[in-house]
């Protein structure tokens, strides 16, 4: 695990649910073959009410046309994150489409689940609503030792929770590596 | 200090005498099930991470239903179905449920229910955030994704947290007018959509011990809605005639002591419960039905795991006799035994499908149907503006298709009475 990621920021607020990280139409795509598994990086986030759109303003486009990948490595969203569906293609879109961590109020427990246990990127709690003092597009510093995030635009700094029990699965990569390092399988 | 019944079960399948709320543990799976969306990728990465001694923990346990994507043309769709079969026999799966064969089921977790699948006192994954649905039967049950499922399947374990327990109870009996989608709409908008994120959901009570099999599993099936783990109810005779003659399966019936420790206990009284509709786009964003009256509609949609059972179809039909719908209206039933039961059960001397056919509302083959949209040509999709009432589960935006559609949730009788109408509409006005 990286001790540090620096990325342009893209915000979002509460309750962002599995059908608005990618809508159920684009489901039926396969996730290995290379071809169409860009494709979920292209739709990342394609559910996302146009108006709600990186905030504060809205109407940013996460993926700009004929991208699969977005200028947006982070991401940082309200309460309740990643609710909805079990669909593990939602942390695989965002990682397709380049996310490396949310950091999040909150997350809903299957999405939370699926970004660790799959090793598809790191789910941060806040300590705080922090989604209304960061701007979309901001750089952001997330310091994944201190736990803390800075905002190197404005110079402001936020503490984020410990990633606690999960720590050791996040650090394997995932739960396939947690086991096997652990002689489990 | 006593236990919920949710940490005796976890308990038991951890093989550990004593467990804390807030733990990781690791579990003993008795049943993992997984549909045609989740399936193919679980068996994908399960054979890349087993590679060549990769082997299924049990092949009794794994349960394959497909149901999200079946009436379609889409190719990936299809190949999704084939894939699934393509495994189902490399494996010689025991327990496959193929569409376009006799042994086709429908919606999983009502599938799982009639196939005797939901034993009391045991733990079920699976790769669908409504699997919690089978824990009406008092069992411990959720969902996972498809790495999770992809373990499970290699090792038969897997570690969750042990949550604590919000004790949901509801006293007196249902009046006539009511269902449990009403008290499940209440309880979402009372603590919303984050309200048990990481708790277990336990319905309680005289009104919950009347109910029958269908009417809790409504109950339970939305307790994602409130973020739960799982949502569970106590096992009892109803349960237990509900499955005889589905499993001959010894088991053991749970209990939450009456010390036991929960994070929250909420009492309703089911009189003060009027119909309810949570408006868009989200299940929490409740409203009383006859506040709603002005608002006009453009499609009724009666289906899926949620209000696609049997007793969701007596509830619309008992609104829907002699009369006739102003709006297009979906009949979906979850599974092809709820199917032949719109012919075999009767209101005075008419079968259910009669009296939807008579009314003038459109019937479809079982299956997911357009509860989540589904591929362009899904039957009762959302296009454009298209105003949805429906007996569904989700109204977050684009779910039923169209993002620009506005979707409101209710109980089957507030949908069919809205069907009459063409707006919003309190059941009572029809009861
Ligand atoms: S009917 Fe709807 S909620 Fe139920 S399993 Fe199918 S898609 Fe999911």
């Amino acid at each position: 695990m990286k001790s540090k990621i620096i990325s342009r920021v893209f915000v979002l607020g509460d309750n962002v649910d599995t059908d608005q990280i990618i809508p159920a139409e684009y489901l039926v795509y396969s996730l290995t073959k290379p071809d169409e598994a860009k494709l979920y990086g292209k739709y990342a986030l394609s559910g996302v009410p146009f108006n709600e759109s990186g905030l504060p303003n809205g109407n940013i486009k996460f993926i700009e046309e004929n991208k699969f990948v977005s200028l947006h490595d982070i991401i940082i969203a309200g309460k309740n994150f990643g609710c909805g569906s079990s669909r593990e293609h939602a942390p695989f879109a965002l990682k397709m489409a380049g996310v490396q961590a949310i950091v999040a109020e909150s997350f809903a427990r299957i999405f939370y689940r699926n970004a660790v246990d799959g090793g598809f990127l790191i789910p941060i709690e806040s300590k705080f609503k922090i989604k209304d003092k960061i701007d979309t597009g901001n750089l952001i510093e997330i310091n994944l030792v201190s736990m803390r995030i800075d905002n190197i635009c404005k110079s402001t700094s936020f503490e984020l929770k410990d990633l606690g029990v999960v720590k050791p699965i996040i650090e394997a990569g995932g739960i396939f590596n947690y086991a096997k390092i652990n002689k489990m399988i | 200090m006593g236990r919920t019944i949710t940490e005796k079960i976890m308990a038991k399948s951890a093989g550990l005498a004593k467990i804390n709320p807030g733990e990781n543990i690791w579990l003993n799976v008795d049943i993992l099930m997984t549909h045609d969306v989740c399936g193919p990728p679980t068996f994908e990465i399960w054979e890349k991470e087993f590679g060549d001694s990769a082997k299924i923990w049990d092949e009794n346990k794994l349960v394959v239903i497909p149901d999200h994507y079946i009436f379609t043309k889409n190719t990936q769709a299809n190949r999704n179905l084939e894939l699934l079969k393509n495994f189902a026999e490399k494996y010689n799966l025991p327990n496959f449920y193929p569409p376009f064969t006799e042994k086709y089921k429908g919606v999983c977790h009502i599938a799982l229910a009639e196939e005797g699948y939901t034993i009391p006192g045991t733990v079920l994954f699976g790769t669908d955030s409504h699997t919690c649905t089978s824990g009406a039967f008092g069992l411990f049950s959720t969902g996972v994704g498809n790495t999770d499922a992809a373990f499970i399947l290699g090792t038969g374990k897997i570690w969750e947290r042990v949550p604590e327990s919000i004790q949901f109870i509801f006293e007196n009996k249902l009046p006539e007018y009511l269902t449990a989608k009403d008290l499940i709409l209440q309880i979402l908008s009372d603590i919303t959509t984050d309200g048990a994120t990481y708790q277990a959901m336990e319905f309680s009570g005289e009104t919950i011990s009347k109910m029958n099999m269908d009417e809790r599993m409504t109950l339970t099936n939305m307790a994602i809605e409130a973020g739960a783990i799982n949502g569970i109810i106590q096992a009892d005779d109803v349960t237990l005639n509900y499955l005889s003659g589905k499993t001959c399966k010894e088991f053991e019936i749970f209990t939450s002591d009456t010390n036991a420790k929960y994070k929250k206990v909420k009492i309703y009284d089911v009189y003060s419960i009027d119909p309810r509709v949570a408006k868009p786009h989200s299940p929490d964003n409740g409203e009383l039905a006859r506040n709603l009256k002005n608002v006009k509609i453009t499609k009724c949609y009666i289906g899926s795991c949620t209000g696609g059972k049997v007793t969701d179809f007596v509830n619309a039909a008992k609104i829907l006799k002699d009369k006739k719908v102003k709006v297009n209206t979906f009949i979906i039933p979850a599974t092809k035994r709820v199917e032949e039961s719109l012919i075999a059960e009767k209101i005075d001397d008419k079968s259910l499908k009669q009296i939807f056919i008579e009314s003038g509302c459109i019937l479809v083959s079982p299956s997911c149907g357009a509860c989540l949209g589904g591929t362009e040509d899904t039957i009762g999709r959302s296009v454009d503006n298209d105003i949805v009432i429906s007996t569904t589960n989700r109204n977050f935006p684009g779910r039923m298709g169209s993002k620009e559609a506005e979707i409101y949730l209710a109980s089957p009788l507030t949908v069919a009475a809205s069907a009459i109408t063409g707006k919003i509409t309190d059941p009572r006005d029809y009861l």
